[in-house]
């Protein structure tokens, strides 16, 4: 079987798979990761989100071996060694942007990248826009939207410090 | 820190959990030496099975067992059971055909299982699920209603004529056509309710596990209520004694209702567990969910009101098919008759109400309760109709709600369909939501939107649910084969901290944090001392699980019983502890006190005492301090209330867009003010979804077309307006919390206020009526067909 080599929140793998494998089952499966979420087959639900080289994918959507070399975080990697939660995970508590929580990993990893690209700034419309790929049944997207907006400044005065 | 009891908006104790990928979902969950399920299905809607050649696949790599339909038959294991018995009009039961677990000599719908792989990892089982043969020789299928109950239709279950199921009425026809006979005016509306995927974003899941040292069997499985799903397969399938069976329903992503009813999956892996001796898992991918979660809705009803010449309601007469589907799911025939036809009185004083509900068997998947379940059909079609009749008279739309409201001072409201109301106050939901939405300004809005070349439309909905299910007598006499109480055990620890356990689960609810917060309340042990536990059969007392919004009302209640029980144990041990009597001890704030004295002793003193019982009257007195209650509702809780959505509609795309939805609801006593906003924001959405977006399809010869999120248009964050949401409540007045229950208003209230909005927006394009979803090309035609009418106008 052929080898794959990735760093998965600051910790580097090297993992035999097979060339079907995709990289949410090299993550959950594999890895134990299981906060990274499946909800479809078709690559629409955004369950599966997380960062590779800094970028939201949707981890269904690759291969695993298309992550050899690769820098991955995954919804398990974001909070701070000691326990403080990122910015966005912060605001989705606040805001109540979560209910069965099945679908907010792959949210916030979306969210995350969704303001780290958009410095300049977010109109709601442009959030709701910018969640396109992530589907969640539960909330009815309202206090996700809130949450990312509330987000952006925190994220940004952040990475200005 | 602040109040974290009822009324506080408590942030959630589940949430670190979920926003950390901490989550314990059951595809989460792996046992040691666990083996894969791939279970093949029919994609034939309705086919005679000539034989099935599982040796290729049995041969295949890494496959441990094949087993078919046949197998578990020769083991005498029969079908999955029905728990709900509904009576036809003639007295007669409702039919009631085999559900086999596995096929057995004829599917009958896509999706329907035929065989299951069981290898050593989910590709090799999928593959050689491929290597099956199934001998089929089609036979004619039906898939919709109308066409299942014409003449001559193919039949679905051999001996079930006609394809009916049940020919159920409610209400005296003679007198309601006496009222129609003499009114003076009739108006009618044939309207379809719109068949959904529930899709909530967790595919199902089970895993089988059997201990081969005790001969127990463990099913860890996405369900609403575990206790349920132990009864049923337990008992009515697999035939295992319920001290052998554990159920877990771990963390649940998302059910409204798709995750209540026992899948074959379920009986599936449990059994083959014990067949091959190791742990099963089975996971659905999106596809099955499709083709095998229960759908919703899907009903075709024609509507009749009475009026007098100001536009009273003098009697209601309807007439409704429902979709059952090929098989009946656990609670299906009780959907459409008394989670529906019981509803027809809405919000209005109509004093006659008749219905006939036939329901109907279709080679499709099995119909059951999602979001809402018979309340929004029920909905829909009263608050469509209410509007159609102020499009037929003229008479304005608000006041024709106004006029026909039951008062506020009429409750206890008797309707003529069996439920009585105990509170309400619809002139106020409605008054505070016409503001909210500043309804006088919408003209306004309409011109400006025009002068854009947007057509924008308003529409209104006064709704009501009955929800906190149910009293078991009243259920059982209706042909419940179940009880619907709830339960609650509430462990006091020696050093005062507490565990709550409740027979209700949460999926998304927040129970953790909500019940957690009754505890605040009324033993006052902070937040963070309470710990609420849920989801397993060996845990918790027997419970029902969750679903029409009856977790407050009907589990909330149960705790506060098993507290009342608390305190009354703790005033005993007080008054020992004090040398008082126990008339004289009162219990507030964490504290027991001795009347007029500063004597006190607080919880914690006297769960030590319990659990230490030194200084302690034995007596008298059992050690501990360990309640459990069983709390059985007096009635339904009846919350309602008043949606008001506002559209606008592109003419050159038909595309419309949503620009605001206000709904004001009364929903009892609210624990949990951010939850409470949550639950109807969700509701809403998936209401939103029905209205314009989602529409299971099927061909004329069964296929499911909508297969996938490719062709089932899901609400997206930009489908969906901000929404304004709030509460005007009035308490139900029979249970201890005043809780009416939250979870599927913004469901039931939300798809007439957007259809009618759309209709509103349509109005000079001659619409009186048309069906959800209002897709853009369904939109789109009708502004097409009616423009060169109105150009030679
Ligand atoms: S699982 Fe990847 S998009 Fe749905
Ligand atoms: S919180 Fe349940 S799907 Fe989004």
């Amino acid at each position: 079987m052929p080898q794959v080599t990735l760093t998965v929140n600051g910790k580097q793998h090297t993992v035999e798979v097979e060339g079907r494998t995709l990289l949410v089952e090299l993550l959950r499966e594999k890895l134990g990761l299981t906060g990274t979420h499946i909800g479809c087959d078709t690559s629409q639900c955004g369950a599966c989100v997380v960062h590779v080289d800094g970028i939201s994918v949707k981890s269904c959507t690759q291969l695993a071996l298309q992550a050899d070399g690769a820098n991955v975080t995954t919804i398990e990697g974001l909070a701070a060694a000691d326990g403080t939660l990122h910015p966005m995970q912060e605001m989705f508590r606040e805001h109540h942007a979560l209910q069965c929580g099945f679908c907010t990993p792959g949210m916030v990893m979306s969210a995350i990248d969704l303001v780290q690209s958009h410095p300049e700034g977010l109109s709601e419309k442009e959030i709701r826009e910018g969640l396109e790929g992530n589907l969640c049944r539960c909330t009815g997207y309202h206090n996700i939207v809130k949450a990312i907006a509330a987000a952006h400044p925190l994220m940004h005065a952040k990475a200005a410090e | 820190m602040g109040f974290q009891g009822i009324g506080a908006s408590v942030r959630r104790k589940e949430d670190v959990r979920f926003l950390s990928g901490k989550g314990n979902y059951t595809d989460d969950i792996n046992r040691p030496g666990q083996l894969y399920a791939y279970i093949k299905r029919s994609d034939r809607p309705h086919a005679k099975i000539n034989g099935i050649n599982v040796a290729a696949a049995s041969a295949a790599p890494g496959v441990v067992r094949v087993f078919v339909g046949g197998d578990m038959a020769a083991e005498g294991i029969g079908g999955l059971p029905c728990g709900w018995q509904i009576h036809s009009k003639d007295g007669s039961p409702m039919a009631e055909p085999p559900h086999p677990v596995i096929a057995v000599g004829k599917v009958r719908h896509v999706g329907d299982p035929v065989a299951v792989v069981i290898a050593e990892s989910k590709q090799e089982a999928k593959d050689a699920a491929e290597l099956i043969e199934v001998d089929y020789t089609d036979l004619p299928a039906v898939a919709n209603l109308t066409d299942a109950v014409a003449a001559g239709a193919p039949e679905v279950h051999d001996g079930v004529a006609g394809n009916i199921c049940y020919d159920w009425v409610i209400g005296d026809k003679a007198v309601v056509d006496g009222v129609f006979a003499s009114a003076a005016k009739i108006v009618k509306l044939d309207l379809t309710n719109n068949r959904l995927v529930p899709n909530a974003m967790e595919p199902r899941a089970a895993i089988g596990d059997f201990d081969t040292s005790s001969g127990d069997f463990t099913l860890y499985t996405t369900s609403q209520n575990p206790h349920v799903i132990r009864l049923l397969m337990g008992a009515f399938v697999l035939h295992i004694p319920e001290n052998k069976l554990r159920v877990v329903a771990p963390d649940v992503g998302g059910g409204f209702g798709s995750k209540i009813y026992h899948y074959a999956e379920e009986a599936i892996v449990t059994w083959a567990a014990g067949k091959v001796r190791r742990p099963v898992k089975w996971t659905a991918e999106r596809s099955e969910s499709f083709m095998s979660d229960a759908h919703g809705r899907d009903h075709v009803s024609t509507a009749e009101m009475a009026l007098d010449n100001e536009g009273h309601f003098l009697g209601l007469r309807i007439t409704t098919l429902a979709n059952m589907g090929a098989y009946l799911s656990t609670f299906a025939p009780c959907v459409p008759t008394y989670l529906y036809a019981t509803l027809l009185a809405g919000v209005y004083k109509t004093p006659v109400i008749y219905c006939n509900v036939k329901a109907v068997f279709t080679n499709t998947v099995p119909v059951d309760a999602y979001r809402g379940a018979g309340r929004p059909e029920a909905t829909y079609l009263l608050e469509r109709l209410v509007d159609v009749i102020a499009h037929d008279t003229g008479i304005d739309k608000v006041e024709l709600r106004r006029k026909n409201f039951i008062p506020a001072d009429a409750f206890p409201y008797q309707t003529p369909v069996a439920l009585q109301y105990d509170s309400g106050d619809y002139q106020t939901t409605l008054k505070v939501a016409l503001k909210t939405a500043d309804w006088d300004g919408f003209e306004a809005r309409r011109t400006a939107a025009k002068a854009n070349g947007k057509l924008r439309g308003i529409g209104i909905s006064t709704y009501l649910e009955a929800c906190g299910i149910a009293p078991s007598a009243v259920v059982g006499s209706l042909g419940a084969r179940a009880g619907l109480y709830e339960v609650a055990e509430i462990r006091v620890h020696p050093t005062g901290s507490v565990t709550v356990f409740t027979g209700t689960h949460s999926h998304g609810q927040g129970h953790e944090t909500t019940l957690a917060q009754l505890v605040v309340s009324q033993l006052g042990v902070p937040f963070d001392q309470v710990e609420v536990v849920h989801g397993d059969t060996a845990k918790i007392p027997f419970g029902m699980g969750t679903y029409g919004s009856r977790s407050l009302a009907v589990g909330g209640s149960a705790m506060v019983k098993a507290m009342d029980k608390v305190i009354a144990k703790g005033k005993k041990i007080a008054a020992h502890l004090m040398e008082a009597s126990v008339e004289d001890i009162e219990f507030k704030d964490n504290t027991f006190t001795v009347a007029g004295t500063d004597k006190s002793k607080t919880l914690t003193d006297i769960s030590l005492a319990a659990y230490v019982p030194h200084n302690y009257p034995i007596e008298e007195l059992e050690p501990g301090l360990d309640e459990t209650a069983f709390y059985d509702p007096k009635n339904f809780t009846f919350p309602g209330g008043c949606h008001i959505a506002e559209v606008e509609i592109d003419p050159e795309t038909g595309v419309v867009e949503m620009v605001n939805f206000t709904a004001v609801d009364d929903v009892g006593r609210v624990v949990n003010p951010m939850i409470v906003e949550g639950q109807v924001q969700g509701g809403v959405a998936q209401g939103i979804g029905q209205a314009l977006l989602e529409s299971a399809i099927y061909d004329p010869s069964g296929q499911l077309l909508s297969g996938s999120y490719m062709d089932y248009t899901m609400p997206r964050a930009d489908n969906i307006p901000p929404m304004s949401v709030a509460t005007e409540n009035t308490m139900c007045t029979h249970n201890p919390l005043g809780s009416k229950g939250c979870g599927e208003v913004g469901a039931i209230g939300s798809p007439p206020a957007v259809i009618n909005a759309v209709v509103d927006a349509l109005k000079d394009y001659g619409v009186r009526h048309l069906d959800m979803p209002a897709t853009g090309s369904k939109l789109w035609s009708i502004i097409q067909a009616a423009r060169p009418r109105m150009a030679a106008e």
